[in-house]
């Protein structure tokens, strides 16, 4: 694997989002995969931010498993956060109404970058 | 690649081929009426050595069941307890009156071939002479149990649990993927490691049901997440909160898959329920789900009142040992099976390192990887099951807790044979 930045965390190595380890302010230089790149947000401890350029409804892997997918184009370093990824999970209440747990067709095992 | 640690592991050989870690004596009360006589009994044990060497000093173990009504889960568990490979001899306090069957109790455990010894305070004559009855009969078990021999135990022999409990927005990148990893280590040296908390789990099942071994038990993974979902949305309880956000968790998935974390990549092998024993099932080493929620409409309130509850659900299915990770910081340990606590917050670690046996918020200064954490967790392992104690042990810590539950038998899909999975490989 190429070198990743210390400050920041590759929990999966399927995963394209990368955790901050420490805080990092909009404008840090960190390294991605070898790859100087220049954080266009704010990254707080435990936040994400994009391992690749991402498209609108890219799934986001994170541990190895879909979390769910991002609404707008995200580029690398981007922060992914409330503002642009959302959930693909159903909440357990409309289990009650017969519905189903939202299946993940393109499951993301191995996503292509 | 470092290699592993070599491991010289010598357990005690009980009866149905199980190995313990530990030579504990395990004294429980039948019934709460029963507890204060049964915890003066083992106070007796705290502080002073016995037989002139360390054996007494942290051995004599208070377990128990305070309801006075039966409950077959209860019986259980009680079974799983007192036969647990960590115990090798007991004391059943009973007041005399109560509803749980001592008698049976004590055959159970006679038959496993260790000594048993009841005391019924009704009949002994009250307080004093059950507490001086049971002391007695512990001193000279323990010389007894002394000479138990010991005998070569291989990774392939432990049985390791894992739970979560104080967690905060670092449990889930650094204490949780780290055991993660240490799961996968044991689990290709043959181990059985056990996770749990199906109310954790949601969001996860699709994936779970990936890894599972067979198709019929992917489905029952599925089945079994489900069932937590229902259970907690029943009780008002369980679901993404706002404060989470804060901490950088986005999504309910991503919060579960935190916890999910510390069941590391292994495929799954079965879904066993509190007091189901892998080995007893016919079943080797691999990665099993706990699911202990109980089965059918919530009777008994929360499924698992405290973390303790979970770690003695562990226990009574064969773990020797279980791993605890905490960011805010836990300090528990468990009666009759070592814990170990994995520290997710560096900042937790500086406050409270006398209770922490492993630093993982090393990972997020810089000074530690995923991967050498998850080694160093597999070395602390080894150690404590070679004897060395961890730092709850050394505390004192014999946190116990058990309640009313039910559940039903799993079925086969639960525990698919091997030959099944050659099938389906």
């Amino acid at each position: 694997m190429t070198e990743l930045d210390k400050r920041l965390i590759l929990l999966s190595p399927e995963d394209n989002c990368l955790v901050a380890a420490a805080d990092l302010p909009a404008g840090s230089q960190v390294l991605i995969d070898g790859e100087q790149v220049t954080l266009p947000h704010t990254v707080y401890l435990g936040h994400k931010c994009a391992r690749y350029d991402l498209r609108q409804n890219d799934k986001i892997i994170k541990y190895g498993a879909a979390i769910g997918h991002v609404t707008v184009d995200s580029p690398i370093g981007e922060h992914l956060h409330l503002h642009n990824l959302v959930s693909d999970y159903i909440p357990t209440y409309t289990h009650e109404a017969g519905a189903q747990f939202v299946s993940h067709p393109s499951h993301p095992s191995h996503p292509s970058p | 690649m470092t290699t592993l640690p070599q491991s010289h592991i010598r357990g005690y050989l009980r009866r149905d081929g199980r190995k313990g870690i530990r030579n504990h004596v395990a004294v429980a009360y039948m019934v709460e009426c029963a507890h204060h006589v049964a915890r003066e009994i083992v106070l007796n044990f705290r502080h002073q050595k016995w037989g002139g060497g360390v054996a007494g000093i942290g051995q004599v173990h208070l377990i128990g069941f305070p309801g006075c009504f039966p409950n077959a889960y209860a019986e259980t568990m009680m079974e799983q307890l007192l036969t647990h490979p960590n115990v090798g001899a007991v004391v059943l306090v009973s007041l005399g009156c109560e509803s749980m069957n001592k008698h049976h109790l004590a055959q159970f455990v006679a038959d496993s071939g260790r000594p048993v010894h009841t005391v019924t305070i009704q009949e002994t004559g009250g307080t004093r002479k059950s507490i001086g009855e049971a002391t007695e009969w512990i001193v000279s078990t323990i010389k007894e149990l002394e000479r138990t021999k010991s005998v070569p135990m291989g990774i392939e022999e432990l049985v390791i649990g894992t739970i979560c409990g104080g967690s905060d927005g670092t449990s889930g990148i650094t204490a949780n993927p780290a055991v993660g990893r240490s799961f996968d280590l044991l689990i290709e040296q043959g181990a059985t490691c056990i996770f749990e908390e199906t109310g954790e789990l949601v969001g996860c099942e699709y994936h779970m049901k990936n890894r599972a071994v067979t198709p019929e038990l992917g489905e029952e993974l599925v089945r079994c997440v489900a069932k937590a979902a229902h259970y907690y949305t029943v009780l008002g309880h369980g679901s993404f909160a706002v404060g989470n956000a804060s901490g950088g968790l986005t999504t309910m998935e991503e919060k579960s898959l935190g916890a999910y974390a510390k069941s590391g990549a292994s495929p799954i092998r079965g879904i066993i329920k509190p007091g189901e024993v892998p080995s007893q099932k016919g079943l080797g080493g691999g990665l099993y789900l706990l699911d202990v929620v109980p089965d059918g409409e919530p009777r008994f309130g929360f499924p698992n009142i405290s973390d303790n509850a979970e770690i003695v659900e562990l226990i009574a299915c064969g773990c020797h040992l279980t791993l605890f990770t905490t960011g805010r910081g836990s300090v528990v340990g468990s009666a009759l099976a070592p814990v170990i606590k994995v520290c997710a917050n560096p900042e937790t670690y500086d406050r409270m390192r006398d209770d922490m046996d492993i630093n993982a918020g090393r990972i997020l200064n810089g000074k530690a990887t995923l991967d050498e954490v998850g080694r160093e967790i597999y070395t602390s392992v080894i150690r404590v099951a070679e004897g060395a104690r961890s730092l709850s042990e050394e505390l004192g810590h014999q946190e116990f807790i058990l309640g009313y539950k039910q559940f039903e038998p799993s079925g086969p899909a639960c525990f698919p044979s091997d030959q099944r999975i050659a099938k389906v490989a």
